[in-house]
C-alpha cells in the first residue's frame, strides 16, 4: 500500500495497531526478515534496501549482533481471502527489534514491555539456543503472546520437523502451529505478517488518561541529540507538551515527537498503543533513562509504569592507555561514549604499573568488550585492560565491610568473610557433551539445578556458578569442549559465601598491581604458575635477573626467573652504519619510552596486554556450525 | 638485494655541501673510502652494496673494466667539491665487495687519483679488503709497492661447515698462504675479519677458527658476531625455519673466548669488535669513522661524512655510472645533522672504543646516570674518561640508551 495512505501517528486507532518483536540468536537471521518485512510492507524499496537495516552501528554489523534497539512503523493490509484467516483491512504494525545478548537482559525486557507480541525465530537448521530461550522466558514471564517461527527452511540441513517440534514443546503449542519461512527468500513472509496481525493483541490503553509512555531505548546522536524511543501506554504525547521523566521528576521540552518508518517522520502527536520517538535536546542518554515512564509536565500522571530499575555494572575492569599520552583523550573518549550507554560506569584510577587509567563498570563481558573496541577502533586510542573482575564483598573481623571493585583495594588484616556474586546459567548443548560441561561446571565451582532434555539429543542443564568463575576463561572453555555447540545464558543470582584469596604477582619483590587476582583458595596455586611461566615468556630479558613469584599475601606459591640479557650490542659499526645506527637507537629510545616500569624492570606494553588476555566470549558466534 | 639506503633530503645534483659543513674543515682530518661493488658470488649474510656479474648483467656501464675511471672521477668531483677545504688525506680504505677481484693496477689507479687530487699524508695509512681466494703473490707485492700499507683478509672462520653456511668459497687454507704472500710482500699490519654466531658453529669450532686466526700472527682482528640483516638469503633461511636464529647467550660466551684468546696472545681491544697488536695496528680508517672526523666515500651506495653533512651515493653501479658520465654528483640523498644528532652519534660511537667518551661529551643530566652503569660493572671511569668493561662491551647499547635516555 502507498505510504501516503497509511494511517497517520495521533490518529491510528489501537484496534488496527500491532506491537511485536523478534526473539531471535544471533545468526538465525533477525535481520534478514526485518529486512524482508521492510520490502514487503513498502516502507523500504528493494534498492534502498541496505542489507540488514536495522542494525545501524558498523561494530554491530560486524559482530553480527544488535546492541541498540530500534521500532519502525510499517502499514500492512490484509487482504481479503487470505488463508492465514486474518481480518482484511489495513493495520499499523510496529516492529521493535531487541538486543539479542546476555549482558543487555534488562534493556531486552524493557523491550518485551513495549509489545503484544513476540516472533520467537529460530534457525530450522540448528535449534533454540540458550541465549534465545532465556528471553523466550522473558517474553513469556512478561505475558506477551509468543509466534513460533522457524527461518532458512529453504536450507538443506534445515530439520523443520524436529525444531519445530522442539519450538512447539516450550511454547506449549501443536508442532503445525510453528510457521516455516525463508527470511532470505521471502518465503512464507507475507503469511507471517498476516498471523501478526491475526495472532497479536492490539494495545489496551485509556485513551483520556494522562499520558504515560515507557522509554525502551535511548540513544545518543551528534547531530540531534538524545532520541528516546517510547510505547504509549495511555493517553497522547503532542509536540507542544512538556514531558516530565517519572524517576527523576527531571522535565524537558519537546522540540520533536515522530515515528521510524524507516527514518524519522515527525508527527504533532502519538497516542494509545503507539510507537515513537521523542527529542528534547538532552545530550545524555542517562537523562533519558530506558524504562523509565515519560508523562507530561502539565496535568501529568500520577504513577509510573513500574518496573525501572537502574543498571548495575557486574564486570569491571581498569582500561589504561598504552601511552600516557592519551589519558586524556580515553577521559573524552569514555565521556562521549557514556551519552550513548547509560550502564557504563568509570572512576579514575592509578595503578603502579600501568599508569593513570580508568575503572570501568559494565554489564557483563561483551558490553566490556564492545565498550573496549570502540574506545580503540572510533577515537583511535591503544589500550591495556585488566583482567575483568566482579564485585566482592568483604567482611573484616572488626566488622566493617569493604566493596572490592578493583583486586589491589582487597584488604590486608583480619577478614571474616568474602562474599561473590553467583548467577543461574543455562546451558543448551547436544547431549554427547553433558558429561564434559558437567566437569567444567563442577571445576568451576558450580552445583547443578536442573536439566532437561529439550529434544532426544538436546539438552537444557541448569547450575548456579560464581560469576568471578564466568568471567574468567569458562565461555571459552565451555566452546572449546564442545566444539563450539553450547550455548550458554546467565543472569546474577544473589551471592555467596566463598574461601576466596587474592593472588599477588611480583616482578623482583615488586608487586604489580595489574596482575593481582582475586581467586579460589584452590585455584590460587594454577593461577600463579600460570602467571609467571606466562610472564617470563613475555618479559624481555633485562641487565639483570628478574625473579617474578606468585604469592598470597607474604606466601610465594610459585616462582620463575628471567636470566639476564648478556649481549645488547650490534658488533659492526662502519661509516655507513652511522645514520642507521642513530635512527635505532631513537627508535629503541622510543620504545623505552613506551616501557611501563615495575621497580627497575622494563616491561613493554605488549607484555601487559597479552598476560591479560584472558580467553573472553566474543560473542556466541562460535556457536555456528 | 643489498641493504636500503637511510631516508634524507635530496643530494644538491652537484654535489655542492653547505658552507658550514666546510667551516674549519681544514683542521678536521679527512679520509678517503673507496668502495669496489663487486663480488664473484654474494654470501648468504651479507647485506652491503655489492653485485655479482649475474646480477649486473648487461645494465648500463657496469663493466668491472671501467670501474676504476668512474672511481677517479669521484675523486676529482671530491677535489672540486670540498675546493679550499680540500686537503691531505690521513688515511685511504678500500673496501667492498671484494676489491682484490679488480686487477691491482686499477686500485692502484684508484689511490693515485687520491694521491694527485687530494694529497696523501706521508705517513697515511692504507688499506684494502682482500678475499684470500682472490689475492696472489705478485699481485700484493703490486699493491705494497703502490702505497697500499695495510691488508685486511676477510677469514671469517676456518671451519669448512660454518664457511659453507656462510656461502664463503674460500679453502682454509688459503688464509695463512695469503698472510705469508702479504708478509713476503712487505705487509707490516695485516688483519683478519672473523665472523661468530654462525647458524651451526659450536663453541669449540670458534675456539677452532680463533686459533687457527691466531696461529697467522696477524696484527689486528676484526671479530663480528653474525648479524641475521632483513633481506638477506640468510634471514629467509632463518624465517623458514632452515637455520636456527643466533642464540645471544652463545654469542656473548663466543665473544668472551674471543677476547680471552685474543688478549692472551697479547693484543688489546681497542673498539668492541676490534683488537690491535700495536697501537699503530689500529685501524686508523676506522677511527676516523667513530671519532667523527670527514670522510669521502666514493663508489655506488658508499655514505661521506663532512662537517656534520652525511651523504650517500646512488646505490646501483650502473646509475652510479651514468650520473658521473652526466658530470653530475653520484649523491642520492643527504642530511644535515642536527647538534642533538651529533651529540648521539658522539656518545654511541665513541663508548664504543677503548680510548673511551670524555665525561664532558655528557650533558649535566646524562652525567646523572654515569653512577649507575658504574655501580653495574658496566663502566669504569678512567680520569675523565668512561671506558666499558669487558661485560659492558656486551651489553653497549643499552649503556648508551641509559645514558642518553630522556
Amino acid at each position: 500500500m502507498s505510504l501516503k495512505s497509511a494511517p497517520k501517528p495521533g490518529q491510528t486507532d489501537p484496534s488496527i495497531i500491532r506491537n511485536f518483536c523478534i526473539i531471535a540468536h544471533i545468526d538465525h537471521g533477525k535481520s534478514t526478515l526485518a529486512d524482508r518485512m521492510l520490502q514487503l510492507t513498502g516502507v523500504v524499496d528493494e534498492r534502498a534496501a541496505r542489507a540488514q537495516y536495522l542494525d545501524r552501528m558498523d561494530i554491530e554489523r560486524e559482530r553480527g549482533i544488535t546492541i541498540k534497539s530500534q521500532a519502525v512503523r510499517m502499514p500492512w493490509t490484509v487482504p481479503g481471502g487470505n488463508e492465514q484467516g486474518a481480518e482484511p483491512g489495513t493495520y499499523v504494525l510496529n516492529m521493535i527489534d531487541t538486543p539479542g545478548h546476555v549482558d543487555f537482559t534488562y534493556e531486552v525486557s524493557r523491550s518485551l514491555e513495549a509489545c503484544e507480541a513476540a516472533v520467537l525465530l529460530v534457525d530450522a537448521a540448528q535449534g533454540i539456543e540458550a541465549q534465545t530461550l532465556a528471553n523466550l522466558y522473558l517474553a513469556m514471564g512478561a505475558d506477551l503472546h509468543i509466534i513460533p517461527v522457524l527461518n532458512k527452511i529453504d536450507l538443506p540441513s534445515a530439520n523443520p520437523e524436529k525444531y519445530a517440534a522442539e519450538l512447539a514443546g516450550l511454547v506449549g503449542c501443536e508442532p503445525e502451529d510453528v510457521l516455516q519461512v525463508s527470511a532470505k527468500t521471502g518465503l512464507g513472509v507475507e503469511a507471517l505478517l498476516n498471523e501478526i496481525v491475526k495472532q497479536t493483541p492490539p494495545p489496551e490503553g485509556v485513551a483520556d488518561a494522562p499520558a504515560r509512555a515507557l522509554i525502551f531505548d535511548s540513544v545518543y546522536d551528534t547531530y540531534r541529540g538524545v532520541i528516546t524511543y517510547v510505547r504509549v501506554v495511555d493517553g497522547e504525547l503532542t509536540h507542544r507538551d512538556r514531558i516530565k521523566m517519572m524517576s527523576t521528576g527531571a522535565t524537558h521540552e519537546l522540540l520533536e515527537l515522530g515515528v521510524i518508518s524507516p527514518e524519522q517522520v515527525k508527527a504533532d502527536k502519538i497516542g494509545v498503543g503507539e510507537v515513537g520517538y521523542l527529542i528534547t535536546g538532552v545530550k545524555d542518554v542517562r537523562q533519558s533513562r530506558v524504562g523509565d515512564t515519560v508523562t507530561t509536565q502539565h496535568h501529568g500522571a500520577e504513577e509510573s509504569l513500574g518496573g525501572y530499575k537502574h543498571p548495575n555494572p557486574m564486570v569491571y575492569a581498569g582500561l589504561y592507555p598504552i601511552d600516557g599520552d592519551q589519558f586524556g583523550d580515553l577521559r573524552e573518549a569514555l565521556e562521549k561514549l557514556q551519552l550513548n550507554d547509560a550502564a557504563l560506569t568509570y572512576e579514575p584510577e592509578t595503578s603502579g604499573a600501568l599508569g593513570f587509567g580508568f575503572r570501568c563498570g559494565f554489564l557483563g563481558l561483551l558490553h566490556m568488550e564492545i565498550t573496549r573496541d570502540r574506545l580503540e577502533r572510533e577515537f583511535d586510542l591503544d589500550l591495556i585492560s585488566t583482567a575483568p573482575n566482579v564485585v566482592y564483598e568483604v567482611q573484616m573481623e572488626d566488622g566493617s565491610e569493604v566493596v572490592v571493585t578493583n583486586p589491589s583495594e582487597y584488604p590486608e588484616g583480619k577478614i571474616a568473610e568474602v562474599r561473590e556474586p553467583v548467577v543461574k546459567a543455562t546451558i543448551l548443548s547436544p547431549s554427547d557433551y553433558i558429561g564434559t560441561i558437567m566437569e567444567l561446571c563442577q571445576q568451576k565451582r558450580g552445583s547443578l539445578q536442573g536439566m532437561d532434555y529439550l529434544s532426544e539429543d538436546r539438552v537444557e542443564m541448569r547450575y548456579t556458578l560464581p560469576m568471578g568463575e564466568i568471567v574468567f576463561d569458562f565461555f571459552d572453555q565451555l566452546k572449546s569442549r564442545t566444539k563450539g555447540y553450547a550455548s550458554l545464558d546467565y543472569e546474577r543470582s544473589g551471592e555467596q559465601a566463598a574461601d576466596l584469596v587474592k593472588v599477588d604477582i611480583l616482578l623482583q619483590g615488586e608487586p604489580v598491581d595489574a596482575f593481582s587476582a582475586i581467586v579460589h583458595r584452590e585455584a590460587a596455586y594454577g593461577y600463579g604458575v600460570m602467571m609467571a611461566a606466562k610472564l617470563k615468556e613475555l618479559i624481555p630479558r633485562q641487565q639483570f635477573e628478574v625473579p617474578i613469584q606468585a604469592a598470597i599475601g607474604a606466601r610465594v606459591i610459585a616462582r620463575e626467573n628471567i636470566r639476564a640479557i648478556r649481549k645488547d650490542v650490534l658488533a659492526k659499526c662502519y661509516g655507513g652504519d652511522i645514520s642507521r645506527k642513530r635512527k635505532l637507537l631513537e627508535k629503541q629510545k622510543a620504545g623505552k619510552k613506551r616501557m611501563k616500569n615495575i621497580g627497575t624492570v622494563e616491561v613493554p606494553p605488549e607484555a601487559f596486554v597479552a598476560a591479560l588476555a584472558t580467553s573472553q566470549p566474543s560473542t556466541d558466534k562460535a556457536g555456528k556450525k | 638485494m643489498p641493504s636500503a639506503l637511510p631516508d634524507g633530503e635530496p643530494a644538491p645534483e652537484d654535489g655542492s655541501l653547505p658552507a658550514s659543513a666546510l667551516v674549519g674543515a681544514t683542521s678536521r682530518p679527512l679520509a678517503v673510502y673507496l668502495h669496489v661493488p663487486f663480488c664473484r658470488v654474494r654470501c648468504g649474510y651479507c647485506d652491503f652494496n655489492t653485485y655479482t656479474p649475474s646480477e649486473l648483467g648487461d645494465v648500463g656501464d657496469t663493466s668491472m673494466a671501467s670501474y676504476a675511471d668512474q672511481a677517479v672521477a669521484e675523486v676529482r668531483l671530491a677535489r672540486r667539491v670540498l675546493g679550499e677545504a680540500a686537503r691531505e688525506v690521513r688515511t685511504v680504505f678500500v673496501g667492498g665487495g671484494t676489491p682484490t677481484l679488480l686487477p691491482p693496477a686499477d686500485l692502484v689507479a684508484m689511490l693515485g687519483a687520491v694521491r694527485s687530487e687530494l694529497g696523501l699524508a706521508p705517513d697515511a695509512e692504507v688499506t684494502t679488503e682482500a678475499n684470500p681466494d682472490s689475492v696472489t703473490r705478485d699481485g700484493l707485492a703490486r699493491l705494497r709497492e703502490a702505497g697500499f700499507t695495510r691488508i685486511s683478509f676477510g677469514m671469517q672462520s676456518a671451519v669448512p661447515h660454518v664457511l659453507a653456511t656462510l656461502d664463503r668459497t674460500h679453502d682454509p687454507a688459503r688464509v695463512p698462504l695469503a698472510v705469508e704472500w702479504a708478509r713476503a710482500a712487505g705487509f707490516d699490519e695485516v688483519s683478519l675479519d672473523l665472523i661468530y654466531g654462525t647458524p651451526g658453529e659450536s663453541q669449540a669450532d670458534w675456539e677452532t677458527s680463533l686459533d687457527a686466526a691466531l696461529a697467522s700472527s696477524p696484527d689486528h682482528v676484526s671479530a663480528y658476531s653474525l648479524i641475521v640483516e632483513p633481506g638477506t638469503a640468510l634471514a629467509r633461511r632463518v624465517r623458514r625455519g632452515e637455520l636456527p636464529v643466533p642464540d645471544d647467550d652463545d654469542l656473548a660466551d663466543k665473544y668472551l673466548l674471543a677476547d680471552e684468546r685474543l688478549v692472551a696472545a697479547g693484543m688489546e681491544w681497542y673498539e668492541v669488535s676490534n683488537w690491535a697488536r700495536r697501537p699503530q695496528s689500529r685501524c686508523l680508517h676506522n677511527l676516523l669513522y667513530w671519532r667523527g672526523a670527514d670522510w669521502w666515500g666514493v663508489g655506488p651506495g658508499a655514505h661521506s661524512h663532512v662537517g656534520g653533512v652525511r651523504w650517500w651515493n646512488v646505490k646501483h653501479p650502473a646509475a652510479y655510472a651514468a650520473r658521473l658520465a652526466a658530470g653530475a654528483s653520484p649523491a642520492h640523498g643527504r642530511e644535515v645533522l642536527s647538534d642533538e644528532d651529533r651529540h648521539v652519534e658522539r656518545v654511541l660511537l665513541e663508548l664504543r672504543l677503548r680510548e673511551g667518551l670524555p665525561l664532558v661529551a655528557l650533558s649535566e643530566r646524562e652525567r646523572a646516570g654515569v653512577p649507575g652503569v658504574v655501580a653495574r660493572g658496566l663502566v669504569l671511569q678512567e680520569g675523565d674518561r668512561l671506558v666499558l668493561t669487558r661485560e659492558g662491551r656486551l651489553l653497549a647499547d643499552g649503556v648508551v640508551r641509559e645514558l642518553l635516555a630522556d
